[in-house]
């Protein structure tokens, strides 16, 4: 790592402290229904939506009903945008000036499930399918719904935390709108005109066709590119405009636009960590799991640039040169985004699949596979690096419950955190929770390397090809939707698997999560003492880090060891894929 | 005479607190290996086997299977396969070979689990054995009528009944739990409290009780029956030491969820791996798959959870108190604030003179000699202590007064006294007494009482201690010639020593204790501070017992307490943990939820420390078993594809001689694991009353970091001797 690729990383790593708390602070006021500084704008409008809609909004509700809401809500946005794909041939020239057909019915219902479950996972080509209204209405619109539904759980989970002998977790409908008011949609307007004065275009033209220099013509796809780009980061959904996503320079155009993306992403999940401490009382509780995501990122930067900078000793054999030096960039640039160099894109890659994003800027099938290996990880561990907006969280609370039962046990006590004690219905639902993710991700992979439906759309030969496969179930149940690429996804059995995968990533989570958060705001709050296990400190830090770590590596070793693990071993003795 | 009264309490002297562990130690004697309980375990473990009995435990369970499903594989390597051109004789052989030893030890692997229970239960089986004796050879002596003179027939002891009425004599042992109705008795309780000091049962109060199983020493009891036979407290017992009425404890069932779906991820992990190892060239052999399964399941806390419990149970039974059920031993490591009356656990329960305070111009040695001529004939505690103090500080004699009439307590008077008959028909009356009652008494005769008194009075009573005022009065024919009061006896109540150690270890420990007293605040408040608990509940009933309780808990806190009187039943039962003392009532041994044999009611804190101690070994070995896994990893993955991928060796960071060596070490460091923690799961993790921070910080390093290393240090030397034996 050379100190230019230090100080990006350390940028990064400032930027992201300084946004952390006025977040958060937002953040929890917005939830704890308090005034902020848009409220005379938007109390009005809540009213008035909440009539219109007949949601009493002073009325809370139990976790049950929490999940039914939230399901007949996502259910609704998917049989939507499944009509509005089914459908855009008719949207007419000023939406369609493409001409665009209809979707492809299994195509449809694999980005509906990608769409509705915040994965943005994408067996299509922006440019080449949707029309400009299928992106705004249809794909944008659930990229602010999916981020609202996902915060809107991570918060009824830390009220199940915060509340004492409590019954109630929340109303979803005030959630979500609440969310979307005050949070995902004035901070992406703003979002998106900074993205606008950057170079980010937004309008309706037709296809701009280019005569190049060399006498070739070249289509430029153009469309609103702005309103959904912010928010295809902040909200950690990922999915492009274009087929090529944050490398189109009309998505993602300089530095500036670079920078603001890797710190949106993070920006909410943040946030709501201080929110979190915050709601608890405690914010220190929070500020742990911050260190602990940082620790666990800026390992996965180091190891990644460390391995893409390092290139790839097959080349280094034949008498290249891959320092990095004044005039070259060195290291593997296969794939990378070569405007930014080897950094940007490690740290790209490393903080998208830490959260749920899957915007890409570069191409991990052409990482190293130490460096491919990585984000497969970051993804397989559940995205608990900072996470998906409120996956994150949610998800790093699940093993923030599991760890403090495993060795909580060694103080002498029941097992508490935050004063509830986590007993056998808690144990239950956790257990469930991360049970469900590394279940579908083997059993999918296992299924389609042995169907010839499954290893027919494999590009590469031998353990390069499983780490494909690996990589798009891995992405598609942690609702990353990131791709590893060389994976032909677009075909009626990964439309169906990847789809199926998706919507049981989001949602067999989600429920063991919702009822452990039923269960736990009934729960009294022991007082702390001296024989609590404490949860703020370095020992717990060290802690979480160990289990998340040691439960990844032990559910998905034998199958890493087999895809990038070997790779990487032939690598060294010159074979490759 | 004072705001408590121990005199209805049993005012049995406490064993001093090293006798008390020594005896413990003794009891505990009976060491982990015994060789009855070894054979008996070992027989056990193979009827453990039975499957209905291993599917209770999903995780051992599992390696049954794979016990099953290697063995039927080595038969059909042995019977039906024959060598091929690429599978030649040899390599044949050597499979074969390799399967059965997998096979073998994963038998092991669930014998030693079924072992480590059976040791557990052992113990306790043993102990049964031995109640079981007191409970079959008794006959009855029921009498027909109330009269004890009465006649009576003799029945077995099983054919008793509820409300029978039965007559007990000098050497005969007492057929069933009952209460005393008439006469008084000692009784030898050694067979259920292992103690052989006899103790008295007398009908009325807090000592009626009687157990089953115990022998009358002396004298006679009528009892009246009150557990029909098989629901006796010996009973009880037997079928608690036995572990026969175990069910498994809230935490325990958590800790299994836990496991179990571990279980669950890693036959999925074994389970996808063979399609990817299919697809990069050469399928996993079953054998090597059920290995590597077996491996990474938790199945050294699976294997010995449920003997921590049973142990858990076994160790209270140690230290003679008896947990109804494992849920009480569970909370007592919960336990936030513990409730300990002050008489009998905090203080001796004797108040003893500590001081004369004479009033200006009386002569202390005076007021001394006053104290101690009414004092002589006193037989109470308090009154042995005047004589003695008198006699220490001024050398007085004991020297009886031969026209001396004692004058006893009275409710009445609340004063006792001696009038001593002089020369002549003088009379020297001296009473000593609460303050008013005794100002009233000196007021009557005309004496008059001073505001030096009350001073005197008030700062005693502030420092925690009785004030016994002393008068005198001469008389002459009757007449009343001096009254006057003489000063004050300081009786206090003298802190058990060492108590204030133990109160700064339950702080460390966060526990918070509270003490009970019927004293008033100040009295309270100055008691509390030398023993240094942390709060008290001053002139407490029954009612303001409860409430306190009930306060505490709403706070979300677990309560601890013990107690012995009826009137205590209520408190013990709403208390998380409440420990009866077994020379109480019945119905205090019922409403709580431990029986402390001992009758001892600073065993609350070893009780904590016990439920603590369960907690800690289950957190501990579940933390070992899993970071074991790391290193069984490294061992398994690069023999599995040896074939496919030779280049996955450099994860051979232990350099394994071959593939089967290194799959079979890791069994059989799987296996002999089991059997080395058992001795730990039995004996439990010590607990440290060192903060939850610090005692986590070592717990990790031990079982965390640990867990991690030494299977790395174990499958190496294993191997080594597997390739010195030329056995793999």
């Amino acid at each position: 790592m050379t100190l230019n690729s230090v100080a990006q990383v350390l940028a990064f790593v400032i930027l992201l402290l300084v946004v952390t708390k006025p977040m958060g602070l937002y953040l929890s006021r917005v939830f704890n229904g308090e005034r902020t500084w848009l409220s005379p704008f938007f109390v009005p409008v809540e009213r008035v939506l909440y009539r219109i809609s007949g949601v009493n909004h002073e009325e809370e509700s139990s976790w049950k009903r929490y999940v039914i809401d939230m399901l007949l809500f996502s259910l609704v946005g998917m049989l939507l945008l499944y009509i509005i794909m089914r459908t855009q041939q008719w949207q007419g020239a000023f939406f369609n000036p493409q001409g665009m057909g209809a979707v492809e019915q299994r195509l449809a219902f694999n980005t509906t499930a990608s769409f509705t479950t915040n994965t943005n996972w994408q067996n299509y080509a922006g440019e080449q399918t949707m029309t400009y209204l299928t992106q705004m209405v249809g794909l944008a619109f659930h990229n602010f719904a999916s981020a609202a539904t996902g915060i809107a759980l991570a918060v009824a989970l830390v009220r199940g935390l915060s509340r004492r002998s409590a019954q109630h977790l929340g109303n979803f409908w005030v959630d979500m709108t609440r969310c979307m008011l005050y949070i995902l949609l004035p901070i992406s307007i703003v979002g998106a005109l900074v993205l606008v004065s950057q170079g980010v275009i937004q309008n309706f033209s037709p296809y701009i066709t280019a005569h190049t220099l060399n006498g070739a013509t070249q289509i430029i796809a153009q469309g609103p590119v702005a309103s959904q780009e912010f928010i295809k980061n902040f909200g950690t959904n990922g999915g492009g405009f274009f087929n090529v996503n944050s490398a189109h320079p009309y998505e993602n155009p300089n530095i500036i636009t670079e920078y603001i993306t890797i710190v949106s992403i993070f920006a909410i999940p943040a946030g709501l960590f201080y929110m979190f401490g915050k709601m608890v009382g405690n914010t220190r509780q929070g500020w742990v799991l911050w260190i602990v995501s940082i620790i666990l990122c800026l390992i996965g930067v180091v190891v990644t640039l460390t391995a893409e900078q390092g290139g790839n000793p097959m080349l280094a054999n034949l008498g290249l040169n891959q320092q990095v030096s004044a005039t070259q960039a060195g290291g593997n640039m296969e794939g990378k985004e070569v405007r930014f160099g080897i950094t940007q894109s490690s740290l790209f890659t490393v903080v998208t699949t830490d959260a749920s994003c899957g915007a890409v800027n570069s191409f991990l099938d052409s990482y190293t596979p130490i460096g491919g290996l990585v984000p497969l990880i970051n993804i397989g561990l559940g995205e608990i690096v900072f996470g998906g907006v409120g996956s994150g969280l949610y998800g790093i609370l699940v093993f923030a419950i599991l760890s403090v039962f495993i060795a909580g046990l060694m103080v002498g006590r029941t097992p508490e955190y935050l004063g509830k004690k986590i007993e056998r219905k808690e144990i239950m639902m956790a257990a469930v929770a991360i049970l469900i993710l590394p279940a579908s991700i083997l059993l999918f992979s296992a299924l389609s390397i042995v169907l010839p439906q499954g290893s027919s759309s494999i590009a590469n030969a031998g353990p390069h090809g499983l780490t494909e496969i690996l990589y798009a179930f891995t992405s598609a149940n942690g609702n990353n939707g990131s791709a590893f690429a060389g994976l032909s996804g677009n075909t009626p059995y990964y439309n169906w698997t990847l789809g199926l995968a998706m919507i049981i990533g989001r949602f067999a989570f989600l429920i063991p999560v919702l009822a452990m958060a039923g269960s736990l705001v009934k729960k009294k709050v022991v007082p702390a003492n001296l024989g609590t296990f404490p949860t703020t400190g370095p020992l717990f830090v060290t802690l979480l880090i160990g289990v998340i770590l040691i439960v990844g590596a032990l559910t998905y070793f034998p199958a890493y060891a087999l895809g990038p693990i070997v790779e990487h071993l032939l690598m060294i003795s010159g074979k490759a894929f | 005479m004072t705001n408590n009264a121990p005199e209805t309490q049993a005012v049995l002297e406490q064993p001093a607190e090293a006798e008390l562990q020594q005896k413990n130690k003794k009891k505990g004697s009976l060491s982990i290996f015994d060789a009855k309980i070894l054979r008996r375990a070992v027989l056990d473990s193979f009827i453990k086997l039975d499957p209905r009995v291993q599917v209770k435990n999903p995780v051992m369970f599992v390696v049954e299977i794979g016990s099953v499903v290697t063995t039927i594989e080595f038969f059909r390597l042995l019977l039906f396969t024959a060598p091929t051109g690429a599978f030649t004789s040899a390599q044949l052989q050597s499979e074969t070979w390799f399967v059965l030893a997998v096979a073998i030890w994963l038998w092991f692997t669930v014998l030693f689990a079924n072992f480590a229970e059976a040791m557990a239960e052992g113990r306790g089986k043993a102990q049964a054995d031995t109640l079981r004796k007191a409970r079959t050879t008794t006959s009855a002596k029921r009498l027909l009528t109330s009269d004890r003179k009465g006649k009576f027939e003799e029945v077995a002891a099983p054919d008793l009944r509820k409300g029978d009425l039965i007559l007990v004599e000098a050497g005969d042992v007492i057929p069933g739990d009952g209460e005393v109705v008439d006469g008084v008795a000692s009784v030898d309780e050694s067979a259920i409290t292992g103690e052989s000091a006899p103790v008295i049962r007398e009908s009325g109060g807090d000592r009626s009780a009687v157990t089953g199983g115990t022998r009358v020493l002396s004298d006679w009891v009528v009892v009246k029956i009150t557990a029909n036979p098989g629901e006796t407290f010996l009973d009880r017992m037997i079928a608690l030491v036995e572990g026969a009425s175990r069910q498994k404890t809230p935490n325990e069932i958590a800790l299994n969820i836990l496991i179990t779906s571990l279980t669950i991820i890693f036959v999925l992990v074994c389970v996808s791996l063979e399609p990817f190892a299919i697809y990069s060239g050469t399928a996993v052999s079953v054998t090597t798959l059920i290995a590597l399964l077996v491996c990474l399941i938790p199945t050294t806390i699976g294997g010995l959870l449920s003997a921590i419990g049973i142990a858990g149970m076994d160790r209270m039974v140690q230290r003679n108190v008896l947990a109804m059920s494992g849920r009480a031993v569970e909370a007592a490591g919960d336990v936030d604030v513990l409730l300990l009356d002050k008489t009998g656990t905090i203080t001796i329960g004797n108040r003893m003179a500590s001081r004369f305070a004479s009033l200006p111009g009386v002569d202390e040695r005076d007021l001394a000699h006053a104290a101690m001529l009414s004092s002589l004939a006193d037989e109470t505690p308090e009154g042995r202590s005047v004589v003695v103090l008198a006699k220490q500080k001024y050398g007085l004699s004991e020297e009886g007064q031969a026209d001396a009439t004692f004058i006893p307590f009275s409710a009445q008077t609340r004063m006792s006294g001696v009038d001593i008959a002089g020369p002549g028909a003088s009379l020297h009356s001296i009473r000593k007494g609460a303050g008013d009652s005794v100002a009233e008494y000196v007021a009557e005769n005309g004496g008059t009482s001073s505001a030096e008194l009350d001073a005197l009075v008030n700062d005693i009573a502030r420092q925690g201690s009785t004030p016994l005022v002393v008068a005198e009065i001469q008389s002459a024919n009757g007449k009343t010639t001096a009254a006057r009061v003489l000063g004050v006896i300081e009786l206090k109540d003298i802190v058990k020593s060492g108590m204030r150690e133990r109160f700064d270890q339950m702080r460390r420990m966060g526990i918070r204790t509270i003490m009970i007293t019927g004293d008033n605040p100040l009295t309270a408040a100055a008691i509390a501070k030398e023993a240094g608990v942390d709060d008290f509940l001053a002139q407490a009933t029954p009612e303001t017992k409860m409430k306190l309780i009930k306060e505490q808990q709403q706070g979300g806190r677990l309560v601890a307490m013990t107690g012995d009187g009826t009137n205590d039943a209520p408190a013990l039962a709403q208390a998380d943990v409440g420990v009866a003392m077994n020379t109480g009532t019945q119905a205090a041994k019922e409403a709580a939820n431990m029986v402390d044999l001992d009758s001892n009611p600073t065993k609350l804190i070893e009780v904590v420390e016990v439920g603590k101690q369960l907690l800690i070994t289950r957190g501990a070995l579940t933390t070992f078993s899993i970071s074991n896994d790391v290193a069984k990893y490294f061992a398994i993955i690069p023999a599995a594809f040896a074939v496919t991928y030779p280049q996955l060796n450099a994860l051979n960071v232990m350099h394994l001689a071959t593939p089967h060596s290194a799959v079979l070490s890791a069994v059989i460091f799987n296996a002999l694991i089991i059997i080395a923690l058992i001795p730990l799961a039995l004996r439990g993790v010590k607990y440290r009353p060192i903060g939850a921070g610090p005692l986590l910080r070592r717990n990790l390093l031990i079982y965390g970091l640990g867990g991690i290393s030494i299977p790395f240090i174990g499958i190496k030397i294993i191997d080594l001797i597997l390739v010195a034996l030329h056995l793999a």
